[in-house]
């Protein structure tokens, strides 16, 4: 393909001062100053999360207290880099909750890994895990930057729920049959 | 065998006279969904879920003349206008059956519907999902929704039916197959349904407990999640588990087993289907045998004179221990063929005589046979031996007394408790290569730590001199040395030929000096064995009984063997 040789214009008078082009670009900064701010002052100042925002992933608990987890591993299985770790167990009898049977014993989030992608949120069975607000994890060590399950919940609290699946399976067992 | 030509979703198969249609079906590669019908179990026909359209070939009442249909030139077909439950339809020639047609399909989405009525949502904590029946045939004819308004059943959900066995009676079917198997296989018949529709449950006859030695393979049979195993219980889903397949090395039965294991931890042992061994069962005391690998004791450094040591050092000084004679060796019946080979050619190196411990127990007439020991077979086959073992090692001990045996090399056997007095083990020296602390190990001059069965892989000859294949299920412990590796290391050491180190490469030397393994290659051993010519050792007392697909040759004697 042959190649086209463009001139370059000469400059006039007028551009060879600079002059113009200074004031413009003057004019620009003058209009930031003066105009509103578009960073903020983190950390002092933090922005708004959007709902549905994807930050750390946490646990949760129901409304009377109870860890929500059953530790069914389904976030563990489809966790794509497999930053999720779960030890199973079985509730403890004579804890009050003897028909949810199961718990975690030991639940580890690495949060080198974890890629925010929210996966184990939507898996969940039970709605007991859930990507929240929180965006901003920091640590010195690698270990320090696994999350273990008293951590986990103290990151998630407690969330309404709308079905209280093992307070109505409990009331039936109770009354001697029939649950929803 | 005879076998008669049946049609099904237009296609021909010759089965044998009587299969049922879901084997025949299943030989086409068409899947009848069930779950009361087991192969290995006689027909209940109670869960309804293999009922497909049948239909005979038509022929004229009067003459037995066969009608033609003239549009397709071919005998009729008349088919039954209800459905009949495959599982209890056996072939009879010019049978048909249509499994795909939209009644079928009505069918099953009509009994999943039902199943699935009192069935609770447990899926997140059953022990059963990733292999329930219930959850597979629901992906293909199950609803998505319920149709349910009156309140679900509660029923017992931990009820202890026995030491090992936890039922979970709101997932229980009513299959009726763990019933079927205590009283048609196992001859303990405990099981029973009580109460009659939606409240019958599964129980055990008041005053007894479902504790015999099989009572896990009601586990394994039940289709839903109803019967767990409580040492399995809450411990990990099963979709994490890899499948390696095994061997029960309870007894000399020999039972193929799949081990499960997830990240080098193994964490249950099931049956594998082997008609001529053990159909679909196992013993429960060979499911307990993987817990020998992460036992207390488990031996994990190499030790001389009871200081740390390396490999290299520590076959030299049993070489050392060795070389000055009056050697004596006891090899196992615990140990693979190929070990039980690099045993013989020690004893070759050494000039010594090998023995081996017998543990003979009682048989249970099923998959535990009398002799304790996996592979006292593959000792003679390999000429490790060429007498059976006797259960104490009196001619060692005489021979320790006598001052003619100064060293002893031990390939897993407790010295101790095969009848050494501890004055006899400390007068010889001994080489230990064993997976467990024992008495032997600790007055042991060299002790090179070995692994279990599940971390490496091998074969074994069962009571039926038919030769298994089993394979590494996970990594051996930290600083435990491959039997195969000290044992050829060590025999190459006492001026023995070089001998290879791994199962491959030395089962070219097997099949070249061992004449009844001569024709055999590890890599064409098929999943369910080999069988032997056992002929050469038919002359001798075996200790087995008869079990399950075993009659012995000759009838053991009644006297304990010396």
């Amino acid at each position: 393909m042959a190649v086209i040789q463009v001139q370059r214009r000469a400059l006039t008078l007028v551009e060879r001062t600079y002059f113009p082009q200074l004031m413009g670009a003057m004019f620009t900064t003058l209009k930031h100053l003066l105009g509103p701010a578009d960073t903020m002052e983190y950390p002092e100042q933090r922005p708004a999360i959007p709902a549905g925002y994807r930050g750390v992933p946490t646990l949760v608990k129901d409304p009377n207290g109870r860890e929500k987890c059953v530790s069914c591993q389904l976030c563990e299985f489809v966790c794509p880099p497999k930053a999720i770790r779960i030890t199973p167990g079985s509730v403890p009898e004579g804890a009050g909750i003897d028909q949810v049977e199961k718990a975690p014993q030991a639940f580890d989030i690495d949060m080198l890994r974890c890629i925010y992608c929210g996966l184990c949120e939507e898996v969940c069975p039970e709605e007991a895990i859930f990507l929240q607000n929180q965006y901003s994890m920091s640590g010195y060590s690698r270990s320090e930057m696994v999350n273990h399950k008293d951590r986990l919940y103290e990151l998630g609290g407690t969330f309404p729920d709308r079905h209280f699946k093992w307070d109505v399976k409990k009331a039936a067992e109770a009354r001697g049959g029939g649950h929803d | 065998m005879d076998l008669i030509t049946v049609n099904i979703d237009g296609r021909d198969v010759a089965v044998p006279k009587g299969t049922n249609m879901i084997e025949a079906a299943r030989l086409l590669g068409i899947d009848v969904p069930h779950y009361c019908y087991h192969p290995k179990l006689t027909v209940a026909g109670n869960c309804r879920m293999c009922l497909v359209e049948m239909g005979t070939l038509a022929a004229d009442p009067a003459t037995k003349a066969p009608v033609m249909d003239p549009a397709t030139g071919k005998q009729r077909v008349n088919w039954v206008p209800r459905p009949a439950i495959a599982c209890a339809t056996s072939a009879q020639p010019g049978l048909h059956i249509r499994t795909t047609t939209p009644m079928v399909r009505d069918c099953r989405e009509g009994v999943m519907e039902f199943l699935l009525i009192n069935h609770p949502l447990d899926c997140p904590i059953c022990d059963q999902a990733g292999e329930c029946k219930l959850q597979e045939q629901s992906t293909g004819y199950g609803r998505g929704y319920s149709r349910y308004v009156e309140h679900k059943n509660v029923k017992p959900k931990r009820t202890q039916l026995g030491p090992r066995v936890t039922l979970d009676d709101e997932r229980c079917i009513l299959c009726s197959r763990c019933v079927r198997f205590c009283k048609e296989i196992v001859k303990d018949d405990v099981l029973g349904f009580a109460d009659r529709g939606s409240y019958s449950t599964l129980t055990c006859y008041p005053g007894r407990r479902l504790e015999n030695d099989y009572s896990l393979n009601t586990v394994d049979i039940c289709p839903v999640g109803a019967l767990t195993s409580t040492d399995f219980r809450f411990k990990m889903r099963v979709w994490f588990l890899k499948q390696t397949n095994g061997i029960d090395t309870g007894s000399s039965v020999g039972a193929n087993t799949v081990v499960w294991s997830r990240e080098g931890a193994v964490y249950r042992v099931t049956p594998r289907r082997n008609d001529a061994v053990n159909d679909t069962w196992m013993a429960d005391s060979g499911r307990i045998l993987y817990k020998e690998v992460r036992a207390h004791g488990r031996l994990g450094t190499i030790r001389v004179n009871g200081a740390e040591s390396a490999l290299e050092f520590a076959v030299r000084a049993a070489a050392g221990i060795l070389a000055k004679g009056g050697a004596a060796v006891v090899g196992s019946g615990r140990s693979s063929v190929e070990e039980q080979f690099l045993s013989r050619k020690l004893c070759d190196a050494l000039g010594a005589r090998a023995s081996l411990v017998s543990r003979v127990g009682k048989g249970d007439g099923l998959l535990v046979s009398a002799d304790r020991n996996p592979n006292v077979r593959g000792a003679l086959v390999t000429g490790l031996v060429a007498a059976l073992p006797s259960a104490t090692l009196e001619s060692l001990g005489a021979q320790i007394d006598s001052g003619q045996v100064t060293a002893v090399v031990s390939i897993g056997e407790d010295l101790a408790a095969a009848g050494l007095s501890a004055a006899q083990l400390a007068r010889v020296s001994i080489v230990y290569l064993g997976t467990h602390a024992n008495a032997t190990s600790a007055a042991a001059r060299v002790v090179i730590p070995t692994l279990t069965l599940f971390e490496k892989s091998g074969t074994l000859v069962n009571q039926q001199f038919r030769i298994q294949k089993f394979a590494k299920a996970v990594p051996g412990v930290a600083g435990a040395t491959d039997d195969l590796l000290a044992l050829a290391r060590l025999t190459a050491a006492v001026g023995g030929p070089v001998l290879a180190e791994d199962v491959g490469p030395l089962w070219t030397q097997i099949a070249a000096e061992v004449p009844a393994l001569g024709a055999v290659s590890f890599a064409r051993i098929p999943d369910t064995g080999l069988l032997l010519d056992g002929t050469p050792w038919a002359g001798l007392p075996f200790a087995e009984g008869p079990t399950l697909h075993f009659v012995p040759a000759a009838p053991a004697p009644k006297e304990a063997r010396p």
